[in-house]
């Protein structure tokens, strides 16, 4: 009985059907409804958006996130560029427009015409951009003239500015123009054609922070193309503002010093890893960039010997010279190759196997402990330290300490430098490891390479007590409101695998080679504080280590000079190293440079006496 | 096979309504590829001729049999397209943003279309077996519901929101048509309620939460979807009472609509033929519909009832959300308007779906 009552039959379906045919009716109710009010209520309306081809989209392009140094000192801004567009369709007559513009910018017809065809987009509706950066003159002229100048719109583009021309250029970095290759390659998502991207230092490596995010309009617009009314806006995000660790101060003043040098100079906080300043010459200046800069510059920049592109303080790679003995010395005492109380004596040469290896004093250092080793920068002491240690035990060492490998700052193209063993040798080329050549490498020359951020990193780890730092570029990170979005972060890879005992002997050694009346760089002393470092003299191609007393040949091309420094000694606040290319002397030249740097960084500070007069005890 | 009375009861006025809205179709298809671009891309009507060409000849191939053989492939052929729905994400032609077509040879077809007409098939066959006149049990619901899901998933994948949200729509429709009882009612209610918030967070693309979210407030989107609709809907309003007039359309011309020969096509007609011409395509489509429910109610047994209310469900589904997407009362899914919105699998299934209408229109008056 069930079953039967419960069997859908043909009625039971008509009325069913009956009930989906009215849902179907009400549907097209609605329709009708919303047909009749968009095409006969407001019909008015519509058609006058329409007739007056009224609504277009413009783009509002974000602002840039500016660059502050550590104390909010601005570096990097943004200003107002005025840029030039038209609209075809708008703009009729076309060429008597172009005319009229080129008269009140003063360029060639031709310029114009050619910026059109070469910017041209898909609709005859979307500006295209004319000019670039008309100036004030010509957009007065512009304004004023408006009513005769249908389809001609000027957009205010915010235009980047390195408010200190080739300060911190390398750290910076500059823009330039987004390229075809890379809008297709879909890595750059947000960014449309003329936008202007990071291409070199911190420009780029923040690139998605600076960045910010476009924004946009619909507008209505009347029959000569201007804006009437602003239906609906979509702000634009400003980039991120980003605080750099470096102190303003102190990076002019290292860049006031290399002038007219090829070279670098960097300073870091041994306590935090944070870098003061890094400056590298000859530099650049930035701005040409993004004004876009000619062909002629461009290979000026580009052919110049001195590379003025690249970054000397991360890029270059240099043999380290006696600034390396630091490293010798830490290894040879860790490793017990020698203690404190070794000595050897130093004519001013060291005769292994058939040949004389010179020392840099002719008349030699006479009988030399470690620390005045250091302090009197003796070769013949660690050619004979080196070799007692073996190259490959000093290299262990030189890479727990960072070397021959990049120090992850985080800079374009930072090179690794190279700390050569037996095996890397066989490797390279297939000849054995002499032990003549740990003498060379024992100095810091050979096949040692360093970049002067690495001498610095070994230079502030020593300085603080062994911790290795990364060095860090960035402060912090703010929203253009202020808000903080992240904080550079302050990290250790480890410590130097060396006992508190040979750090100490070590840092003797550096103290008393500014200090010492024999010191190699009594040249770095400042009043009031005390500081530590190391000389270096980098030959490169020319004078052999081995050539006989008295033949003085001019050397092919001079020597680098090198200086690593930190201070106070007792409690050290900076660490720096200085490199001047072919400058000779480490301590005739290198060390004054140091000096004004350290003296620039303690000028305004506040000491209490106690700490100014830590001294080491020995 | 060719029974005196088959063509006796052939439905003409069914034929000539379908005719009426292809015809249609191409002509409005023909402004909007031609007025005003620089390059017209006459050779799209073309296509389109020749898609209702094969469309034809498919439509004819549907109703020569009798509709009741379906039943006994309504598995296999539901099994067939969730295999072509594999291979377009294994293998499938990347165009626009997603992968929804095969290439074979020099036709592209899309296997979405094609197992919408699937799913009604099957569905149609389970309901008939199943259907009572208290409504259907969750017990009877598990199938329905696992046979909507496996499509549903495959095609958002692609992705491709609105032919997956059709599917479920469809078979929803059919669902209440054929009731449902009062306890499961309340159960898919409840079940659904939760089951969205999931679909939220886990299922839907940005873009497509983008969609709906403008949908709900347009202002979001100024700048995107959300301009979309404001052209579209100034070129249905500008075309006033009488349109502009055809090839006449200035917003049609000046490409402010965007996809104007697929989704937003009606925008074109309205602008052009205005309220009138709306409206007496509006009409159409009302036939169009109230017709196959018609030919549901004049058979006599349920399976083809069913077929046939599946079928119509889908023709009224399509019309019904694009158009009121176009009119800006619907967030913007990729749904064609059928027989006028360009596109080969479009036009070839809805002629399947006349095909079938035609075939259980034609097979009324027998019953074993």
């Amino acid at each position: 009985m069930d079953q039967f009552l419960r069997t859908a039959d043909s009625n039971w379906f008509r009325q069913r059907i009956k009930g989906v045919i009215l849902c179907v009716l009400a549907a097209f109710v609605v329709l009708f409804i919303r047909l009749f009010f968009l095409q006969v209520i407001e019909r008015e309306e519509y058609r006058r958006l329409s007739e007056n081809n009224s609504i277009r989209l413009q783009s509002i392009k974000p602002p840039r996130g500016l660059i502050f140094d550590r104390h909010g000192e601005l570096l990097v801004d943004n200003r107002p560029s005025f840029d030039l567009s038209i609209i075809t369709k708008d703009a009729k007559p076309l060429e008597k427009t172009l005319g009229k513009l080129a008269y009140f910018l003063k360029s060639p017809v031709e310029e114009l015409q050619s910026n059109m065809s070469r910017n041209k987009g898909y609709s005859a509706y979307t500006p295209i951009l004319l000019k670039q950066d008309i100036g004030r003159d010509a957009l007065a002229q512009v304004e004023v003239h408006k009513f005769d100048l249908p389809g001609v719109g000027v957009d205010v583009e915010a235009r980047r500015q390195y408010i200190n021309r080739n300060s911190a250029a390398h750290l910076v970095g500059y823009l330039s123009e987004i390229n075809a290759e890379e809008l297709k390659s879909g890595k750059y998502p947000e960014n449309k054609s003329g936008d202007f991207i990071g291409r070199f230092g911190v420009e780029k490596t923040y690139e998605h922070y600076l960045r910010g995010q476009r924004g946009g309009r619909q507008v209505e617009v009347n029959a000569t193309g201007q804006v009437v009314r602003i239906l609906k806006t979509v702000e634009a995000k400003p980039g991120h503002n980003i605080y750099l660790t470096i102190d303003t101060r102190v990076q002019k003043k290292a860049e006031e010093l290399l002038q007219g040098r090829a070279g670098a100079v960097i300073a870091m906080d041994p306590s935090t890893g944070e870098i003061l300043a890094l400056a590298s010459n000859p530099s650049f200046d930035q701005n040409d960039f993004v004004s876009g800069m000619s062909h002629e510059k461009w290979e000026e920049l580009v052919s110049n010997p001195q590379r003025p592109l690249e970054n000397k303080a991360v890029q270059g790679e240099y043999p380290p010279a006696s600034t390396y003995k630091i490293m010798t010395a830490l290894a040879a005492l860790e490793e017990g190759a020698i203690d404190e109380d070794t000595t050897f004596f130093c004519p001013g040469y060291y005769k292994f196997g058939d040949r004389q290896f010179r020392c840099w004093k002719e008349s030699g250092h006479g009988t030399v402990d470690v620390v005045k080793a250091l302090s009197e920068s003796c070769d013949v002491f660690f050619y004979q330290a080196g070799l007692k240690l073996g190259v490959d035990r000093l290299a262990w060492h030189a890479k727990a300490a960072g070397l021959g490998s990049p120090t992850e700052i985080n800079l374009d193209n930072e090179a690794s430098g190279l700390v050569p063993t037996a095996g890397w040798k066989k490797n390279r080329t297939g000849v054995d490891w002499q032990r003549g050549e740990t003498l060379s490498v024992a100095i810091g020359q050979g096949y040692n390479l360093a970049t002067p951020l690495q001498m610095l990193v070994l230079t502030s780890t020593v300085a603080n007590g062994g911790t290795l730092y990364r060095p860090l570029i960035l402060k912090k990170i703010e929203t253009a409101e202020g808000e903080i979005v992240s904080e550079g972060e302050i990290r250790t890879k480890g410590k130097l695998p060396v006992s508190q005992r040979t750090l100490d002997i070590v840092r003797k050694g550096l103290w008393e080679v500014v200090n010492s009346p024999t010191g190699t760089a009594r040249n770095a002393r400042i009043p009031g504080v005390e500081v530590s470092g190391k000389t270096g003299t980098a030959q490169v191609v020319g004078r052999k280590p081995d050539a006989s007393a008295d033949k003085k040949t001019e050397p092919v091309i001079k020597p680098h000079a090198w200086f690593v420094a930190y201070a106070p000694s007792g409690n050290p606040q900076i660490a720096v190293a200085v490199i001047v290319e072919h400058g000779e002397g480490g301590g005739s030249v290198a060390a004054p440079i140091a000096r004004e740097v350290l003296k620039a960084f303690f000028a305004d500070r506040k000491f209490n006496p106690s700490q100014i007069q830590a001294t080491f005890q020995p | 096979m060719f029974d005196r009375r088959l063509v006796q009861n052939f439905d003409w006025g069914l034929l000539g309504l379908t005719l009426s809205l292809g015809t249609m179709g191409l002509i409005i298809l023909y402004s909007a590829v031609t007025a005003g671009t620089p390059d017209p891309q006459k050779v799209l009507c073309l296509k389109q001729l020749i898609w209702f060409c094969v469309g034809t000849v498919v439509m004819v191939a549907c109703f020569l049999f009798d509709y009741k053989l379906l039943e006994r492939w309504a598995l296999p052929f539901y099994i067939f397209c969730i295999l072509l729905l594999i291979a377009v994400l294994i293998s499938g032609k990347y165009a626009g943003g997603s992968k929804r077509w095969l290439a074979l040879g020099p036709v592209s077809l899309q296997p979405s279309e094609l197992i919408k007409i699937a799913v009604i098939i099957f569905v149609a066959r389970y309901y008939s077996k199943v259907v009572n006149t208290i409504g259907l049990g969750i017990r009877e619901l598990v199938c329905p519901i696992i046979v909507t899901v496996i499509p549903f998933v495959l095609i958002v994948a692609q992705p491709d929101l609105g032919t997956a949200l059709l599917v479920v729509v469809i078979v929803g429709s059919m669902t209440i048509f054929v009731k449902i009882d009062r306890r499961s009612f309340i159960w898919i209610i409840a079940t659904s309620t939760t089951a969205l918030p999931l679909v939220w967070f886990f299922i839907l693309k940005a873009y497509q939460k983008k969609r709906i979210l403008t949908f709900l407030n347009p202002d979001r989107d100024p700048l995107g979807a959300g301009y979309h609709i404001i052209q579209s809907k100034i070129a249905i309003g500008s075309g006033m009472i009488f349109g502009k007039g055809f090839l006449k359309g200035t917003q049609n011309a000046l490409e402010f609509l965007p996809e104007q020969h697929t989704d937003f096509i009606f925008s074109v007609l309205a602008e052009e033929w205005g309220f009138v011409g709306s409206l007496v395509l509006l009409l159409l489509f009302l036939m169009l519909i109230i017709w196959g429910l018609n030919v549901a109610q004049g058979c006599r047994e349920p399976f083809g009832t069913l077929l046939a209310v599946g079928v119509t469900a889908m023709i009224f589904w399509q019309v019904f959300i694009n158009l009121g997407m176009v009119m800006g009362l619907m967030p913007v899914v990729g749904v064609p308007l059928p027989l006028i919105s360009y596109g080969g699998s479009s036009v070839v299934t809805m002629m399947m779906c006349i095909g079938l209408l035609l075939n259980v229109s034609m097979r009324r008056f027998m019953i074993e």
